[in-house]
């Protein structure tokens, strides 16, 4: 047989990813069910309406939607087998995801200081865990985009490299389908 | 510095003394024999390292076996304890070591022996039967293994160091939460729950991807064997199911360490949701376990009848049919919430109605045994055991289906006697005919007849002592987790027969260790070929003992019981030309991943900030080095191949 190594095959990896993030969807949608639940038990604290900075939160969404568009920029260049493109519109994108996790942090801690924390009312547990577990996500999907983009620069692009970056895309654009949601759920229907 | 860890946490009653000497004194044995017989390289290249499916799936039906034994031994606590509290005696055992025990022996029995007799099962046989070399991803599957050895690890710890939960088996807050269970129990509960339910999700996702990705040519969907019908159904369960437990443990974690408010009775939490969130994992858990059972019963079945299965696609569509009704019928086990008589009619139907599909497989079954050429084995005669008593458990299950009825039995032992029929009845019984099914294919060696006859009887006639009591108990008003009752009630006969059941199937246990003990004693004079049953799948077409790459040459499948087609069809051998194969190196990541994941559990429990963050970068540091690694398969070549073959079918012949 000529073909070096079999297990290398694309289509069981992308289906086991694929998988994963239908998992990945069923635990945001347990918490979306939570929060639908707990939204208006806010214990005589602060609603939606009352909290939510919305042209703060849409500066988010347009930054999360833009770094969406670069790695999709930086998926074709891969496959044009441009390194340079794919480091400086992968590069893009993670400064994207960086500007949107710290633009969340600095909601969360201005919620936090304002004595608006989790333990406020069983709607900010919620709300913190909900649109939090999304910020992690985010922020893993940093940590790996970091190590594989590390990866790219020192060996260039190879198939397993290519493959991860792909992965890593699908990866990005499922939190982005993600936020949208919470989006329309937590913030429009929030200050309705 | 170590959070809420100090020296109280060392202080025990003297039954837990007793516990905790054992299971020290057995870490001391193993330790020491590997120490003196020189074996700790080859426990570690052998065993601890493998990713082999094979090996995987040995240690998770040993590590479950230990959990069976002191799951067990609490049952026995428990059934003791009940015999003899009543009126002015208090039993030897106090309300809240009693709590501990229940919610430790459900906890056992369902996530680490339950859960590990499956994927053990799963890793053994699925690869074989879809005549593949391996599952899709081999590092996972044994990342998943030690994710669930160190749940196993925990919960074991919790005996030593601390407390274990004494909320019951699924930690119903607000009794779990913070203000009512403010020890680490809980706590110990949340996290080896959460860190072996992790695996269970990947090796979910493992297992989906190996039978829809790997099955040998021409196998298709409707060609494959029933057990793998039921462990694909059983999985689709895993990977709906999982999240929401994953995402429910959580919250249940956050409201006790970060002061959430998610199901506390204050501030707008909401305790009601948990029980909704943790049952819409719960029962789909059920099926998880029944339906491999019952794919193990479709293979025993049909191989000791030497018929095909009756009513393949019906089979097939009961199992989707249960799949599917699996994640409709979550609300009843709490009828009794009040969501009023509209919802509750509802559930109620459903639960009635997905009886039907699991009695069309009881049917099927017995059909097959119809007109058969029947050989009574021990698998057999598990079978028949399980059609006794899963049939009258599904009897009692429906008629509880109706919210009125259940009204009554809620909550009381009738339920308790109910899931134990099911679970002891249907899955467990299906796990021990699998074992004297497929043991001679891993051993090469058959498993002693008599003494399995004698362990079958024991776990059967001990079983109806056990639980039969339990039905008329509760029928009489006896609730659940009782600890102490009144002399008046006149229910201490009872309890007492249920302790005597305790006591039989515990001799059936006592059957079965003998029996495997004296099997391997015995071995030189069981020895048995690759095929000894006269199987149909492609499992026996393999040799034994089984090469690492399982099929020198992938099958070719035409038809269903495709090995049972080939030995009435035989083609002339021809020539045939061996290659070179591929396998996975070993890995020692997933125990190191699981070792810190143990960690991260246990300073998360104890408030231990510093070693979490250990934990959790050591784990990711090693996982990000695993994923960097590309030199992780090495070749067998075609004339190592070749030599192996051979050396098989000289074997083969000998015992043909």
């Amino acid at each position: 047989m000529t073909q070096a190594i079999p297990s290398t095959d694309v289509t069981k990896t992308e289906f086991g990813f694929w998988i994963y993030l239908m998992t990945d969807l069923i635990l945001f949608a347990t918490l979306f069910a939570t929060y639908a639940v707990l939204k208006n038990n806010t214990f005589g604290g602060p609603g939606g309406h009352e909290l939510f900075n919305m042209p703060f939160v849409l500066t988010e969404t347009m930054l999360l939607l833009t770094s969406s568009y670069t790695s999709g920029l930086g998926i074709l260049a891969a496959h044009r087998l441009d390194k340079r493109k794919v480091l400086l519109w992968f590069g893009i994108t993670a400064l994207l995801g960086l500007a949107f996790v710290s633009m969340e942090l600095y909601e969360f801690h201005h919620l936090y200081v304002e004595g608006n924390s989790w333990r406020r009312s069983g709607f900010l547990s919620a709300f913190f865990t909900l649109v939090g577990t999304h910020g992690l996500h985010i922020s893993i999907g940093l940590l790996w985009m970091t190590t594989l983009l590390v990866k790219v620069y020192r060996k260039g692009l190879s198939t397993a490299t290519i493959r991860k970056l792909s992965l890593l895309s699908m990866f990005w654009h499922f939190l982005d389908v993600v936020w949208i949601f919470i989006f329309t759920i937590v913030y429009l229907i929030g200050v309705a | 510095m170590l959070g809420r860890l100090g020296l109280d946490a060392f202080k025990h009653g003297f039954v837990v003394m007793g516990g905790v000497a054992t299971m020290l004194a057995a870490i001391l044995v193993v330790v020491g024999a590997l120490f003196y017989f020189k074996r700790w390289k080859w426990l570690w290249n052998n065993w601890l390292t493998s990713l082999d499916p094979k090996k995987i799936g040995i240690m998770y039906i040993l590590v479950a076996t230990i959990m069976l034994l002191r799951g067990g031994a609490d049952a026995l606590m428990l059934r003791t304890q009940q015999a003899v509290s009543v009126g002015s005696n208090n039993g030897f055992l106090s309300a809240d070591h009693f709590q501990q025990i229940f919610s430790a022996h459900g906890t056992l029995m369902i996530f680490f022996v339950a859960m590990g007799f499956i994927f053990g099962l799963l890793n053994l046989i699925v690869p074989l039967q879809i005549g593949s070399r391996d599952v899709a991803f081999p590092f996972l599957n044994s990342l998943s293994f030690w994710l669930y050895a160190a749940g196993v690890a925990l919960v074991s710890l919790s005996l030593a160091v601390g407390e274990f939960s004494a909320a019951g088996w699924l930690a119903y807050p607000p009794l779990s939460g913070i203000a009512y269970s403010p020890g680490v129990g809980v706590d110990y509960w949340i996290w080896s729950l959460q860190i072996a339910g992790l695996g269970s999700l990947l090796s979910g996702v493992n297992f989906l991807v190996t039978i829809i990705k790997m099955r040998a040519p021409g196998m298709t969907l409707m060609k494959m064997p029933i057990f793998v019908w039921t462990a694909l159904g059983s999985m689709v369960l895993v990977i709906f199911a999982f999240p929401i437990l994953t995402a429910t443990l959580t919250m249940l974690s956050l409201d006790r360490t970060l002061g959430m408010h998610f199901f506390t009775s204050d501030f707008g939490g909401n305790p009601m949701m948990y029980i909704n969130l943790i049952w819409a994992w719960g029962h789909p858990e059920v099926y998880i376990l029944i339906l491999p059972a019952f794919g193990v019963f479709s293979e025993v079945v049909a191989t000791f009848s030497r018929k095909r299965l009756f009513g393949y696609k019906s089979m097939v569509y009961a199992i989707a049919a249960i799949t599917f009704l699996s994640f409709t019928v979550w609300l009843h086990h709490f009828f009794t919430m009040g969501a009023g008589a509209d919802v509750n009619a509802f559930f109620g139907i459903m639960t009635a109605v997905i009886a039907v599909p699991t009695g069309v497989k009881v049917f099927n079954w017995l059909f097959t045994m119809y007109r058969g050429r029947i050989r009574i084995t021990n698998s057999i005669r598990w079978f028949l055991g399980f059609v006794v008593t899963f049939t009258l458990g599904g009897v009692m299950g429906v008629l509880m289906s109706v919210p009125a009825i259940d009204f009554q039995a809620h909550n009381s032992l009738f339920l308790v006697a109910h899931f134990h029929t099911m679970i002891i009845g249907g899955v467990l019984f299906g796990y021990f005919a699998a074992f004297n099914y497929w043991f001679p294919k891993f051993a090469g060696f058959k498993l002693n007849e008599r003494l399995g006859r004698y362990s079958f009887w024991c776990w059967l006639v001990g079983f109806l002592l056990a639980f039969t009591p339990l039905y008329i108990l509760g029928i009489m008003g006896a609730t659940r987790r009782l600890n102490h009752y009144d002399a008046s009630l006149g229910w201490q006969w009872l309890f007492i027969v249920a302790a005597v059941g305790v006591v039989v199937i515990g001799l059936g246990v006592a059957f079965q260790l003998l029996q495997i003990g004296y099997s391997i004693f015995k071995r030189h004079e069981n020895r048995v070929g690759s095929d000894p049953w006269d199987g149909r799948t492609l499992e026996w077409a393999t040799p034994t003992p089984i090469p690492v790459y399982n099929f020198a040459i992938i099958p070719t499948v035409t038809e269903r019981d495709a090995f049972w087609e080939s030995k009435r069809s035989p083609v002339a051998p021809a020539k045939v030309r061996y290659e070179d194969i591929w396998m996975p190196k070993n890995s020692g990541a997933g125990i190191i991943i699981a070792g810190f994941a143990f960690v991260l559990g246990f300073a998360i429990i104890w408030h231990i900030w510093w070693l979490a963050v250990i934990g959790l970068i050591g784990a990711i540091t090693t996982g990000i080095i695993r994923t960097n690694n590309e030199d992780s398969e090495y070749l067998i070549p075609a004339a190592e191949v070749e030599r192996i073959e051979t050396e098989a079918r000289a074997k083969r012949e000998l015992y043909a």
